[in-house]
C-alpha cells in the first residue's frame, strides 16, 4: 500500500527564483499534514504542483499512485481543493454556489444542502457570496471543496485574515473533516495552527523543507527552556536565584520568570512556599523550532 | 451535460443580477434607438424663419392657395427696423431678411448655417422665377419637377437605425461578456478552481457561448419589439428571419474578440478598456449610427475588415431592404470565418492562470 501522496525531489524555478528547491515528503492515508513556513517559502507552489496546477521542473509527484500532471480528470474527483482566494461565481448566493460546484461532480442538490448545513451556513444560504463575512466565505469555500466527498483535501491558508473566534470555529470544522477519515493537507503560516491541528508538519523556508515530524516531537527535540512565571512579589527575586541556581531568573513589575530545563523541581519548590499566585507555564513552541532551524525570528 | 447546464445557469444569473451589464448591453443601446427613432422620426426640414422689411411683391402678391403651401416651409414675420432685422440674421435668430428695391429682391442670410442659407435662397429663387413666369404670362410651364426617393416610402430613420444599433448592442454584449467572464474568473481564481474540478473545457466554453447567444436573441426581440411600436413604426421585410443566423454568426465573432481581449488583459478593468476600445470605434466605422456613404475611401476599406460592418449590412439587407436570404450569404460566411480564425488564436493564447 503506497502513501496517498509521494513527493520526490521536486523543483520549480522561476528564472533565478528557486520557488521549490528539492522538496520530498509523503502523506499517509487519513493523516492531517501541514506545510508550515513564512510567506514566500514555497508552500503554495508545492501545493500547486501536487494538485496538478503546475508542472515541476524536475522530480516526481504521485497522488493515489497517479501523476496529477497533465490535468488528470480521473484523479480530480478524488481530491478537494480550497484555494487561497475565495473563488466564487459572481453574484450567486451561497446555496447557488455550492449547488453549481456539486453539479460539476455529479453530486445532488440534497447533498449540497447538507454540506452547507454542516459548515453552519444554512441560515446564510440565500446570501450572495460577496455579502458573507471572511469566516463565512472561508467556510463556504471549504464546503465547496468537500461537497463531492473527496478522499484528499487541500487547504491553502484557510484561516488567514480571520478573527480569532472565526479561526477557532474553522479549526473545529477541519478537525471534524479529518476525523471522518479524510486525508488533509494544509499550508499555513500560523505556527499555532499547525501545532493545534496537524499530525505531522514540514517546516519550509526558501523552497526547502528544513524539518519534518509531529509538532510535539519537533518541539521536544529542541531541548528548550520552560518558562515558569508567577506574580511579582510571590517570591523575592534574590531568593529565587538562590533556590534555582541553574535557572535563568528575571523579574519585572508584573511577574517573576524562571526559565529552566527541569521544570518539575522548580514547580515543587514554588508550591512548597505557597508562591503559585498567577502561575503560568510556557513550553517551547514551533516558533522556537523555526528560530533554531533558520537562526532568525519567525515572521509570518 | 449537467456541468454545461449548471455553468450556463451560473453565468446567466450572474449577468441578470449585474445591473451595469444589463444596462450597457440592453438599455443603453435601446436608449439610442428611442432617441434616434424619436428625434428624427419625421425628417422634414424645419420651417425657415424670414423677416420681411417693407413690401416684397413676390410674397405679398402670392395667390392664397400658394400662400398656404408656402406657409408650410416659410415663416414670414414683418419688421419695420431694418438694422434690427439684419442684426437678428447675424445672430442666427432668424434665417434671413428679405427686402425689395425696385425689381431686385434682396435676401440677406448668414453663411454660418449653410444648409439653412441654401434652403432660404433656393426658396426665394423659386419664388422669383414663379413671379417672372406669371409676369411673362406663362400659364403652364414646359417643365415641371417631381422629386422621388429611391427607397420605398416606409424607409424612415427607424428602418436604418434599428439594425445598426442592434448590431452594436450585440457586439457589446458578446465582447464584454466573453472578455469579462474570462478575466474576472481568472482574477478571482475561479477558473483555477474549475480546472481542479473534472469539468470539461468544452462545457465551460459551451456555457459561455450559449448564454451569449441567448442574450443576443433577447436583445433582438426587445429591439424589434420596441422599434415596431406604432410610434416608431419599424416595418420588417419578408425575410427578416434570415437575420437570426446572421446574429448567431455575429455573436460568435464577437465572443472570439472578447476571448482574445480576455487572453491579453490581466484585470477586469483592463478587459473593460480593451473591449471598449474595440467595440465603440468599430460601431462608428461600421455604420451602426450613421451611413458611411460620405466617408473617405480608405475608411470604407478599413470597415470591410470589421465584423460589425458585415453584421449590420446583412441585417439591413434582410430586415428592412427586402433582400432575399441568399443575398446575405457572403456576410454570413465572413462572420463565421472571422469567428473561426480569431477563436483559434484566442485558444492558442488561453491561460487558466495569471502566471
Amino acid at each position: 500500500m503506497t502513501s496517498t501522496i509521494v513527493v520526490n525531489d521536486i523543483r520549480k524555478y522561476y528564472g533565478d527564483v528557486h520557488a521549490v528547491d528539492g522538496v520530498s515528503f509523503e502523506v499517509e492515508e487519513g493523516e492531517f499534514f501541514g506545510i508550515l513556513g513564512p510567506n514566500g517559502a514555497g508552500k503554495t507552489t508545492t501545493l500547486e504542483v501536487i494538485e496538478g496546477l503546475r508542472q515541476a521542473d524536475s522530480g516526481t509527484v504521485s497522488v493515489f499512485g497517479q501523476s496529477p500532471w497533465p490535468r488528470n480528470t480521473g484523479l480530480l474527483p478524488r481530491i478537494g481543493v480550497q484555494l487561497q482566494a475565495s473563488s466564487f461565481f459572481e453574484r450567486l448566493t451561497a446555496r447557488e454556489q455550492i449547488h453549481t460546484f456539486a453539479s460539476l461532480y455529479g453530486v445532488s442538490g440534497k447533498v449540497a444542502d447538507e454540506m452547507l448545513e454542516r459548515v453552519g451556513l444554512a441560515d446564510k444560504a440565500g446570501s450572495r457570496a460577496e455579502k458573507l463575512s471572511g469566516g463565512q466565505a472561508q467556510r463556504l469555500s471549504i464546503a465547496c471543496a468537500l461537497v463531492h466527498g473527496p478522499d484528499l483535501v487541500f487547504l491553502d491558508e484557510p484561516t488567514s485574515g480571520l478573527d480569532p473566534q472565526a479561526r477557532r470555529n474553522l479549526w473545529d470544522l477541519l478537525r471534524d473533516i479529518n476525523e471522518r477519515g479524510r486525508t488533509v493537507v494544509l499550508t499555513t503560516h500560523y505556527l499555532d495552527e499547525a501545532e493545534q491541528l496537524c499530525d505531522r508538519v514540514s517546516i519550509m523556508d526558501s523552497g526547502r523543507i528544513l524539518e519534518s515530524g509531529p509538532p510535539a516531537t519537533l518541539v521536544r527535540g529542541l531541548d528548550a527552556l520552560t518558562r515558569i512565571s508567577v506574580e511579582a512579589g510571590a517570591l523575592p527575586e534574590a531568593q529565587a536565584r538562590e533556590l534555582f541556581p541553574d535557572a535563568e531568573v528575571s523579574a519585572d513589575e508584573v511577574s517573576l520568570t524562571i526559565a529552566t530545563r527541569a521544570p518539575a523541581p522548580v514547580l515543587a519548590a514554588l508550591a512548597e512556599r505557597g508562591a503559585l499566585a498567577g502561575l503560568s507555564v510556557a513550553g517551547a513552541t514551533l516558533e522556537d523550532v523555526f528560530l533554531k532551524l533558520t537562526g532568525r525570528e519567525y515572521r509570518a | 451535460m449537467t456541468s454545461f447546464v449548471s455553468l450556463s445557469k451560473a453565468m446567466a444569473r450572474g449577468f441578470v443580477r449585474d445591473r451595469t451589464a444589463v444596462f450597457f448591453t440592453v438599455l443603453f443601446p435601446l436608449m439610442f434607438l428611442v432617441l434616434f427613432g424619436g428625434l428624427f422620426k419625421d425628417q422634414t426640414l424645419p420651417k425657415s424663419k424670414v423677416l420681411q422689411v417693407g413690401s416684397v411683391a413676390v410674397l405679398d402678391q402670392i395667390p392664397a392657395d400658394a400662400r398656404t403651401e408656402l406657409d408650410g416651409v416659410l415663416e414670414v414675420t414683418r419688421s419695420d427696423n431694418r438694422d434690427d432685422a439684419l442684426e437678428k440674421v447675424r445672430k442666427g435668430e432668424v434665417d434671413a431678411m428679405v427686402e425689395q428695391s425696385g425689381g431686385r429682391v434682396v435676401v440677406h442670410f448668414s453663411a454660418a448655417d449653410q444648409v439653412k442659407a441654401g434652403t432660404v435662397t433656393g426658396l426665394f429663387s423659386s419664388l422669383v422665377s414663379t413671379g417672372n413666369l406669371a409676369a411673362a404670362g406663362v400659364a403652364s410651364p414646359a417643365f415641371t419637377l417631381e422629386p422621388q426617393r429611391v427607397e420605398d416610402e416606409s424607409m424612415q430613420t427607424i428602418q436604418y437605425v434599428t439594425p445598426g444599433l442592434l448590431g452594436w448592442a450585440i457586439a457589446t454584449g458578446a465582447t464584454f461578456g466573453a472578455a469579462l467572464t474570462l478575466v474576472t474568473w481568472r482574477h478571482t481564481k475561479l477558473l483555477r478552481r474549475l480546472r481542479l474540478s473534472p469539468v470539461h473545457v468544452g462545457s465551460l466554453l459551451g456555457a459561455r457561448v450559449g448564454v451569449s447567444l441567448a442574450i443576443a436573441l433577447v436583445q433582438t426581440a426587445i429591439f424589434i419589439g420596441v422599434a415596431a411600436l406604432p410610434y416608431f413604426g419599424l416595418v420588417l421585410s419578408g425575410y427578416w428571419w434570415m437575420s437570426i443566423p446572421l446574429i448567431v454568426a455575429g455573436t460568435l465573432a464577437f465572443l472570439s474578440i472578447g476571448l482574445l481581449a480576455g487572453s491579453f488583459a490581466k484585470t477586469p478593468e483592463a478587459a473593460n478598456v480593451i473591449a471598449n476600445l474595440t467595440v465603440l470605434p468599430m460601431a462608428f466605422l461600421s455604420g451602426s449610427f450613421f451611413p458611411l456613404d460620405d466617408a473617405p475611401g480608405w475608411l470604407k476599406v478599413v470597415s470591410e475588415a470589421l465584423p460589425l460592418k458585415h453584421l449590420v449590412d446583412g441585417m439591413r439587407d434582410v430586415m428592412v431592404r427586402g433582400e432575399p436570404p441568399g443575398a446575405v450569404l457572403p456576410q454570413l460566411g465572413i462572420l463565421v470565418a472571422f469567428a473561426v480564425v480569431v477563436s483559434a488564436i484566442a485558444a492558442m493564447l488561453f491561460r487558466w492562470d495569471d502566471v
